[in-house]
């Protein structure tokens, strides 16, 4: 397993265990996540790769049945101790989910909420929204009606803003949740392009059901079947020479 | 065409007819209420009944004035309102968002009882624990007052309030709260910057149909308010007795004579009433509809 | 900044569960007064006799039996007419003005107070049909009252009924009617048996109808046909605390009136409830 990174370790994750009541869902995962590159996870559905991004963020801790055990750091930091706080992680650590969801706001608003909550100034809000609108490269197509509805938006519009909504906050880590499952393709290749440029500034992880797009834009995959991470390596080598036999299946769409 | 079809637009037509009974019923409520209201204007100025400040309909010659009533009904309306919409508006978050699950299937049958006691129950209940309690804590001269009836009818409908605030508070999508957690702010932010700005059509509609509820009442307020017909000040008049349109309506009926000038003023005011549930009913639905999610 | 967001929280979900404390309080207190000073009133004769000297005295008979007619009475009318008319507003209604005119009529007639009915119950049947202050009068305006509550939940329970029963029996050649009458209506009866039990709870404590369309102050003896005039409940209780011959001295019977109703009243929700629950557990399996 790879850990020598050539920007470092962002997310340190050793035997992590996770429980929904009775029922075992991820057993014993112990990965590395480089810095400011892309990490992709890949596997059938059911698998855990979705559950274990939520552990990165702590946002399992939303559903009362769910427990875990384990270690998890970013950036050094363990996350899963007693002392953390959980909203002071997530503003570490962003998320983009599966079906864009924009608040029934305007577009400003969106982007300003989470700048609005921790609390910068008002004189500055304006110069963030326009640069997280910028960087989530949106800015172009809505900067004349920042004032209309967000819900307005195309499927694509909207989950760019909602990225643009994360960078808004600064985090040091994004999440993406299978962010393109909901969206066409052409609005899909918007998002991969906007993921590959933010790498330089941000660690991302992402989820994706799709292989095609984990081999498009990651620099790293793991893969996990049935709660077990399996292997996690460079993606050329996932893809290429994969050490175990279940990864060379789904790979080769022997199942999944 | 066969018997089997026959037969199946045969039962098609009485199930329509049948579909269309709540329109009818509604057409006869209004056209049964106006004409009767309408006939006191045949010997008595509409513009006098709208304008009048007195309502002396034993006096000779009486005086139908619907201000005091009209007042009457709002200033007990807004009582209610003021003090059960923070605490039912409330209470619909605590159950929606912050109770455990076990707790709120708890809480929602506890409030559930509330809209199903009579409303002479609660009448007689503010008319003998509340109406003392009213007197001796502000130390004047009866408890029946506008205030205790407020009381009561904040009481009676915070059961709407609740169950309807409750409905558009949880169908805002998951997803949405979960957006702004990811975001890193506390669960009460999500809460009042999110969750119930984007329920607020629902819960707006759950304010209007409290209102109606608490304007339509009869029994409750006649039981404890004292029903002195006197246009009352603000917010003086919540410490003095007051008497309501329904109220009036309930108390009057049995005394009066049919086909009187007083007993169709009766129904004018009865249909006054009617006109302003009736413009309530369609806002409360309109604002309802007009915002619903589709995420 | 961020300690005071937590803070902010801490102090808000604090005033949350006070105001929904204020209510669960609400409740407690007044079942406890009604329940503390009602019981001791209540024993056998309480509700099998009639009132005695001038109702200071004696029972509430005649008032539960008055209400008991009203009950049989209006559900006969608004069982069948609700029933029918769920059945056509969701299995045949287009979408359309038609439906959109008896939507909207439902809603107002559910938002219409009491009192009006009652209004319209005077001026229709008491007066224009000639039926007098009478127990068909009363009945028939209550039955228009409950009428939505029992559209209502009929729509809801045929809603519940999966598409795939529809489809399955229209796909064996079986008219709609059929389909409706041997499938549909079968699987959603205990969701319309929901509502018109919560509604026979609304007949029971509805006072202001009644007043106006035949509930008598007094009665020496039972009504003897559906044109006389009848004591009820509710009207009882109102007549006892208000306008009584000795209003303080027959406090407990007061009481014993109000705890009966409250009684019927809730047991009659909690049945509704239980039936609800036990069928809605019965469908998720």
């Amino acid at each position: 397993m790879p850990d020598n990174f050539a920007n470092g370790t962002e997310i340190e994750v050793t035997n992590l265990n996770l429980w929904y009541g009775e029922n075992h869902a991820l057993h014993d995962i112990s990965i590395n996540i480089p810095k400011n590159s892309v990490t992709a996870f890949i596997g059938p559905s059911g698998c855990g790769k979705s559950t274990f991004l939520r552990c990165l963020n702590r946002m399992n801790d939303l559903i009362t049945s769910c427990r875990t055990e384990g270690n998890v750091g970013i950036n050094g930091q363990a996350i899963y101790t007693k002392d953390v706080d959980v909203v002071d992680l997530r503003k570490r650590v962003g998320m983009v989910f599966q079906k864009p969801n924009p608040f029934p706001m305007s577009i400003y608003d969106n982007v300003a909420y989470g700048p609005r909550i921790h609390g910068a100034k008002k004189n500055a809000i304006d110069g963030i929204v326009e640069d997280a609108l910028k960087a989530g490269a949106l800015w172009g197509e809505v900067s004349d009606r920042l004032n209309s509805p967000a819900l307005d938006l195309s499927g694509g519009q909207q989950q760019r803003l909602c990225i643009a909504r994360t960078l808004a906050v600064k985090p040091e880590v994004i999440l993406f949740d299978e962010p393109c499952s909901a969206l066409d393709p052409i609005s899909t290749s918007k998002i991969e392009d906007l993921i590959l440029e933010l790498k330089k500034n941000y660690t991302i992880v992402i989820v994706t059901h799709n292989m095609q797009q984990a081999a498009r834009i990651s620099d790293y995959t793991a893969f996990f079947l049935l709660g077990d991470l399996i292997e996690f390596g460079k993606t050329e080598q996932i893809f290429e020479s994969p050490k175990e036999k279940a990864t060379e299946d789904y790979i080769t769409g022997r199942f999944g | 065409m066969s018997g089997k079809n026959i037969r199946e637009k045969g039962i098609q037509s009485l199930l329509f007819l049948s579909g269309t009974v709540a329109v009818v019923a509604l057409f006869l409520l209004c056209i049964f209420l106006f004409r009767e209201g309408i006939l006191l204007f045949e010997d008595y100025p509409v513009s006098s009944f709208l304008t009048n400040t007195k309502w002396f309909p034993t006096a000779s010659p009486p005086i139908f004035g619907l201000l005091p009533l009209l007042l009457g009904s709002l200033i007990v309306t807004a009582g209610a309102i003021m003090f059960s919409v923070p605490l039912g508006i409330a209470a619909a978050i605590y159950i929606s968002e912050l109770a455990n699950p076990r707790i709120s299937s708890i809480l929602k049958p506890v409030t559930e009882i509330l809209a199903g006691i009579p409303s002479v129950v609660f009448g007689f209940f503010g008319l003998v624990i509340l109406a003392p309690v009213v007197q001796r804590t502000l130390e004047i001269p009866t408890g029946q007052t506008a205030l205790t009836g407020s009381i009561m009818l904040g009481i009676m409908a915070l059961p709407t309030i609740i169950s309807i605030s409750e409905d558009a508070i949880s169908s805002v999508p998951r997803s949405i709260k979960e957006g702004s957690l990811a975001l890193g702010s506390t669960k009460w932010q999500t809460i009042y910057r999110v969750t119930v700005p984007a329920a607020l059509s629902g819960i707006s509609a759950a304010v209007m149909l409290g209102i109606g509820r608490a304007i339509g009442e009869t029994m409750t307020v006649m039981m404890v308010t004292g029903n002195s017909a006197v246009i009352p000040g603000f917010p003086s008049g919540l410490f003095a007795p007051v008497r309501t349109m329904t109220a009036t309506i309930a108390l009057e009926m049995g005394e009066v004579p049919q086909g009187s000038d007083h007993f169709h003023a009766l129904f004018a005011v009865g249909s006054v009433l009617f006109i302003t549930t009736f413009i309530i009913n369609i806002l409360a639905n309109y604002v309802k509809r007009r915002y619903r999610f589709n995420l | 900044m961020f300690s005071n967001a937590k803070l902010n929280e801490k102090i808000a979900f604090a005033l949350l569960k006070v105001a929904t404390g204020l209510v669960v309080a609400f409740v407690l207190v007044i079942l406890y007064y009604i329940i503390y000073n009602g019981y001791s009133a209540i024993n056998l004769e309480f509700i099998t006799d009639m009132p005695r000297n001038r109702m200071t005295e004696g029972g509430i008979y005649p008032a539960i039996m008055g209400t008991t007619y009203l009950i049989i009475g209006s559900m006969a009318v608004a069982l069948p007419l609700g029933i029918l008319s769920a059945i056509y507003l969701t299995e045949y209604a287009q979408p359309g003005r038609t439906t959109w005119a008896i939507e909207m009529a439902i809603n107002n007639l559910a938002g219409t107070p009491s009192v009006v009915f009652g209004l319209f119950g005077l001026a229709m049947f008491v007066k224009y049909l000639g039926f007098g202050p009478s127990i068909i009068s009363a009945s028939l305006t209550l039955a228009l009252l409950i009428l939505p509550v029992i559209i209502r939940a009929s729509q809801e329970a045929l809603l519940t009924v999966p598409k795939e029963y529809r489809e399955a029996s229209l796909a064996l050649g079986v008219t709609k009617w059929e389909t409706i009458r041997r499938v549909v209506l079968p699987a959603a009866i205990p969701g319309m048996v929901t509502g018109a039990i919560l509604s026979i709870g609304r007949v029971a404590g509805e006072t202001a109808p009644i007043l106006l369309t035949g509930a008598a102050y007094f009665l020496p003896r039972l009504p003897d046909s559906v044109y006389s005039q009848f004591m009820a409940l509710p009207y009882h209780l109102y007549v006892l605390a208000t306008s009584g011959t000795n209003i303080a001295q027959t406090r407990p019977i007061q009481y014993g009136t109000a705890l009966i109703l409250l009684t019927i009243v809730l047991c009659v929700n909690l049945v509704a409830v239980s039936v609800r629950s036990h069928y809605r557990s019965k469908m998720r399996r």
